[in-house]
This record gives C-alpha cells, structure tokens and sequence, in this order.
C-alpha cells in the first residue's frame, strides 16, 4: 500500500539547513495499522506530511497504492489526496463555520455527490461515531472529543484507501482519547489502512506495528501483540 | 471536475457568507452601497446639471426639431407652406410660430417727455406667437409668475420675460439692462421696433430660465404681424414637437427633403444646442467619470482588504480545505462568490434607492441653478454598465487576495507557519 524508499527531508531557512528525514525506508502493507512514534522533533510529523502528500520530500521515493508521487503534478496530488488518503489532524481541523455534518460533506461534493446524497453519507457515518445527535452542531459547540470524531468522520466519508493521523489524541483527555483510539480500533478491524504519529505508549498498543524515530532514521520497529 | 469546483466554492461561500459577522457583512455592503451610488450619482448629478439646462431649452424654446432662419436671410420664406407640410407628418405632435424683431422697451416714456429725466430702457427681442399654440408646444402658462397668460385676441397687452426686471435678475450690464422695480402687472411701457412705436400694457411676466424667453416680449402673433407689416406671414422660429419614440433626425431630413431646407436652417435640438453646452456637457461627464473612478479604486482597495483580511484570517482552514483535497479554484471561487455577494448586495439596495428615492426626489425638487434646473441623470443603461463595472472591480479585487492566500505552501498553511 505505501513504500518509502531512501526518504529525506532537509528544511533550508536562511542558508542554514536542517535535516529532519535522513534516509527512511518503510512498506506499509495494505489494512495496516502502523504507529510511528519517537520524541518532539525525532521527524514523526515530517514524514506523514511527505507520505500523506502535504509537503514534498527533499529526495526519494513515495509509492501510495501502487502510484509513484515524486512526479505528479500539484493537481495530481489534490487529486489523490481526495480520492485515496484521509487526514486527522492533531487539532481536528474543522471548518468553524460548517457543522459538523457539512464539514464531512465536503470531500464528498468535491468527489461529485450532489447535495443530499453528500448529507446522507454525512449524517451516517457521524451516527456511527456516536454523534447522531451532534450533525447540525458546529464545532465551537462540540467537545474536543466529539470534533475530533467529527474530524475522523470526515477522513473516512469517503473510503480513502490510506488514513493518515497526527497526534488525533495528543488534544484529548484520556477518557476521549480511549474513545478515539476504539473508533481507530474499529475502523481498522474492518481493513481500513492506518497510518498514525503518536508519542504516547498507551494509544500505540492499538497499532499492529510500531517504528521508532530518532533523529529523521527508523531506529526500532516492533510488533504489538 | 469543473462542476464539482464550482459547485464546492459556492457550498463554501455560502456558509462563510451566512457564517460571518452580521455587522461586518453590513458594512461591506454599505461601503458597497455608497461606491455604487457614487459611481452612479455623482457623475449623474453633474451631467444632470447640463442635462436639466437642455432639457428645459428644448422643451421651452428647441423643441424636437428647430427651424430658424438661414444666416443671411431675416425671415423663413415660405413659412405657411412649409408650416402646412409639417402639420401633416405623422411624427409630429404639434407646432408652434414665432416672429421676432429687435426692440427696446421704454418704461418711463411718460416722465420724459415732462422732465428730460434718463430713460428706463432695455434693448430686446420682441416676439409674435399664437399663445394656445406655444402653451401647447412649451407649457408657458406655467411658467408665468406675476398676471396672466395671454390670450390669443389679446391686444395691446405683452407678456415679458422676468430677466427683463431688476426683481429678478439683479445685474446690469451693457448685455444685461433691466428695468426698475416700478414696472409691474398693469404698467404701461413703450415698445418701439424701428420707427415703430405702440403703447402697450404688461399682462404677465413669465421664468422659465431660458435666456431666449426671459428675455423677450410676447405679443400675440396677429398684433404683432400686423405692428411689423409681416403680412406674408412670414416667421422667424418654429419650434416642432415629435411624438414619444419617433426619431427627430428623421424628421429633420423629411422636412429638408422637401426642398424646406433652402429657406430655413432645419435642426434637431442636439444640433441647436449652444457648442458651449456641448462643451460643458462633455466636461461634466468627464468630472464624472473622474470622481466615479476614484470611487469605483477606492471600492476595489476596501474589497481588497476586506477579502484579504478575511482569508488570511482564515489560512490554516484554507490550507486544511486543500490538505483534503479541495481544489484551489473551489476555494478562490468561494471567495469571488463572496465579493459578487457584496457587490450584488450594494448594487441592488443603490438601484432601489436610485430609482424609488433619488430620481422621483430630483424630479419633484430639482437643484435650482439661475440658469436651469439641475436633475439627477440615471438612465438604466448607464446604472446597469455602472453595476457591470462595479461587479467586474469587485471580483478581481476579491479573486486577487484570495488566491495570494491559496497559492501558500498547504502545510505552511496548516501550521501557521
């Protein structure tokens, strides 16, 4: 489903560079649950950006479902960021002004669905996160839990083939949190593949995998159990 | 792909657009407002003032069309002929004569001959008209404002123009003498034309701010013939009024094509128009066009802003809606929505207020210039390409923040950076 070979990422700011990925080879296997964990500034966030297509790597080579990224175009890679890859964000990412039903509909009516069948899916999958009576809130009304699944809803309205997840707990309190990771759970037991940046030990026991970064390099990579 | 484009930007416009601050929305379409008012009454304004001094000229004095005499000749040959001709076009409304010869006007004729005393005398024009024919092409009765009309069998009794009376216009020049106060309804002056000379009495002083008129005395048309020996009847002006949407130009040229044109100078009332009001009319529009310009840069820079504000306010949900792959066209689109929102917004409320409010006000009270009457010029066609203008500003001046801002690094967006 993903493979990263030789990844580098090296950020230039006034003549002074900064290297944050030196080298990173990885394959994440289709309906993978894979954590990516390591301390502030060990380069978690940094590669999920590259894979996830939001920042482009200083060299390398992404492969995302079969399609090598490095020459697609800025449309292409729109394109394939709404077709193929869902976000969470750490701070959920919502749209203030849309509820949280619009703010999943969105993605939908940017892949062709008309309005109502856009509000159905919407409304559907929010009701399966628990938040049937939620739809019509905007997030300033909704806790940081109940945005934060507003924000996985949105990510998995339209069956992207790869999730992508930054810290989605770090904002949360630990009974939320654990909410979260069972809806991770949950979405993952049905072959959904997940790709998820976390630097807390109790949410990565719900990957299947975890690697560890230190200083932009893979240095340790175990299974759970 | 182009539909769904569309269509997001328009999903998200509407819910910024219902979403924003009320009071914010409010003043963007005042400001809105008032650009488009200015763009439209301003320059309307200034052209009205022209437009207001040639109205009345052609509805007092041109007409649709103007026959006066050819440069060198004294009278319109033919002038009975050629009125008979007229009357029967199917375009024209109605017609009125004139016959003018220079005059002058004694008010203290009596004094003299006791005392030697300085005459009270101002040089003039003195004009024969049928009154029921020239009330009927010019409304003149109207415009009397101390005595009576004249009658059509009035004899020995003139109508005089108010510039003619220090009461009214309170100047004296070698162009401008005017006579004394003590000259009023009832008075008596001496009217001589050459060697001509006839005691007459003043019946009505008439204003109707045209210089042509106000300055003139009215005899009627058969006195007047028969003083002057014009027996021939030949005339000096005919004034033609056409019906409601028929062109005058054509029929100038049905009348010149009857072989008229050989004793008068045949005129549309554009043609007529002084070259001086020509002139201040074009410079009138240009200082509107000046002013609208500055207002129409003005609104552009507040849209700017506004929209720029706006969006980089909002960068990190700009970067997120392109981050889960909404297009940057959906989202600047949502923007020029946005901008066509306040525009339209302005531009409908300043319609209203144009149409309802300011042209039946400017029609009923009209800004009074000594030497016309100022109106507000909004014709739909003018406020309609004011509006395009207007909306056209608008989107560029919205479309240009709105892709600074979306043309930013997406993560750089997402974090702020």
């Amino acid at each position: 489903m993903i493979t990263i070979k030789n990844l580098y990422k090296t950020y230039r700011t006034n003549e002074i560079e900064t290297p944050v990925l030196r080298g990173i080879d990885l394959i994440v296997k289709e309906g993978e649950f894979l954590g990516i964990m390591g301390k502030s500034g060990a380069g978690k966030s940094t590669l999920m950006y590259q894979v996830g297509l939001l920042d482009h790597p200083t060299s390398g080579e992404i492969v995302l479902n079969g399609i090598n990224t490095e020459k697609m175009t800025k449309e292409e890679r729109t394109e394939m960021r709404l077709s193929t890859l869902g976000y969470v964000f750490q701070d959920y990412a919502l749209i203030p002004e849309l509820t949280a039903s619009e703010n999943v509909m969105v993605p939908l009516l940017m892949q062709g669905l008309d309005l109502k069948e856009a509000k159905k899916i919407s409304d559907g999958v929010l009701s399966s996160m628990g938040l049937a009576e939620r739809v019509e809130n905007k997030p300033s009304q909704l806790s940081g839990g109940e945005q934060q699944r507003v924000s996985i809803a949105r990510a998995m309205a339209h069956n992207p083939k790869i999730l992508f997840a930054d810290e989605p707990t770090a904002n949360l309190d630990s009974i939320s949190g654990v909410a979260v990771m069972e809806l991770f759970k949950e979405i993952h037991r049905k072959g959904q593949t997940i790709v998820m940046v976390t630097h807390e030990e109790e949410y990565a026991k719900y990957c299947e995998r975890i690697v560890y970064l230190e200083d932009g390099k893979i240095v340790r990579e175990i299974k759970s159990k | 792909m182009k539909g769904n484009t569309l269509r997001v930007g328009w999903f998200l416009a509407k819910r910024q657009i219902v979403g924003s601050s009320k009071a914010t929305t409010l003043l963007i379409i005042f400001i809105m407002l008032l650009t488009y008012l200015n763009l439209v009454v301003v320059s309307g304004i200034l052209v009205g003032t022209i437009q207001g001094i040639v109205n009345t000229i052609q509805e007092k004095y041109l007409g649709d069309v103007f026959i006066s005499t050819l440069k060198n000749s004294r009278y319109i040959e033919r002038t009975p002929e050629m009125v008979s001709f007229i009357k029967t076009l199917p375009q024209v409304e109605n017609i009125t004569v004139r016959y003018t010869e220079s005059g002058v006007i004694d008010a203290k004729y009596k004094e003299i001959q006791k005392s030697k005393e300085i005459h009270d005398t101002v040089a003039t024009s003195i004009a024969g008209i049928v009154p029921s024919e020239e009330d009927m092409a010019t409304n003149l009765r109207e415009m009397i404002t101390e005595g009576e009309y004249l009658a059509d069998d009035d004899y020995d009794q003139v109508m005089m123009g108010a510039s003619l009376f220090r009461r009214y216009l309170d100047i004296e020049s070698d162009i401008y003498s005017v006579l004394d106060d003590d000259v009023v309804i009832g008075s008596k002056v001496m009217i001589s034309i050459g060697d001509i000379k006839r005691e007459v009495t003043v019946k009505g002083i008439i204003q109707t701010k045209v210089d042509e008129i106000d300055r003139r005395v009215f005899f009627t048309a058969n006195q007047f013939r028969n003083l002057v020996g014009r027996y021939d009847y030949s005339a000096n002006e005919m004034m033609i009024n056409i019906k409601k949407d028929t062109d005058p130009i054509a029929v100038k040229n049905t009348i010149i094509g009857a072989g008229y044109g050989k004793y008068a100078k045949i005129q549309t009332a554009l043609d007529a128009e002084p070259q001086f009001v020509k002139d201040m009319r074009d410079t009138f529009a240009m200082l509107g066009n000046i002013i609208s310009s500055i207002g129409l840069v003005v609104a552009a820079i507040t849209v700017f802003i506004v929209i720029f504000i706006n969006a980089i306010t909002r960068r990190k949900f700009i970067g997120i809606l392109k981050g889960i792959g909404i297009s940057n066209f959906s989202i600047e689109f949502s923007y020029i929505i946005q901008s066509v929102f306040y525009a339209v917004c302005g531009i409908l409320i300043g319609v209203l207020i144009i149409f309802l409010l300011l042209k039946p006000f400017f029609a009923e009270n009209p800004i009074e210039y000594p030497f016309g009457d100022g109106i507000l010029v909004a014709e739909v066609s003018g406020t309609t390409i004011r509006a395009m203008i207007l909306l056209i500003a608008t989107i560029v001046a919205g479309y240009i923040p709105a892709r600074m801002v979306v043309k930013q690094n997406t993560l750089d967006s997402i974090l702020g950076r």
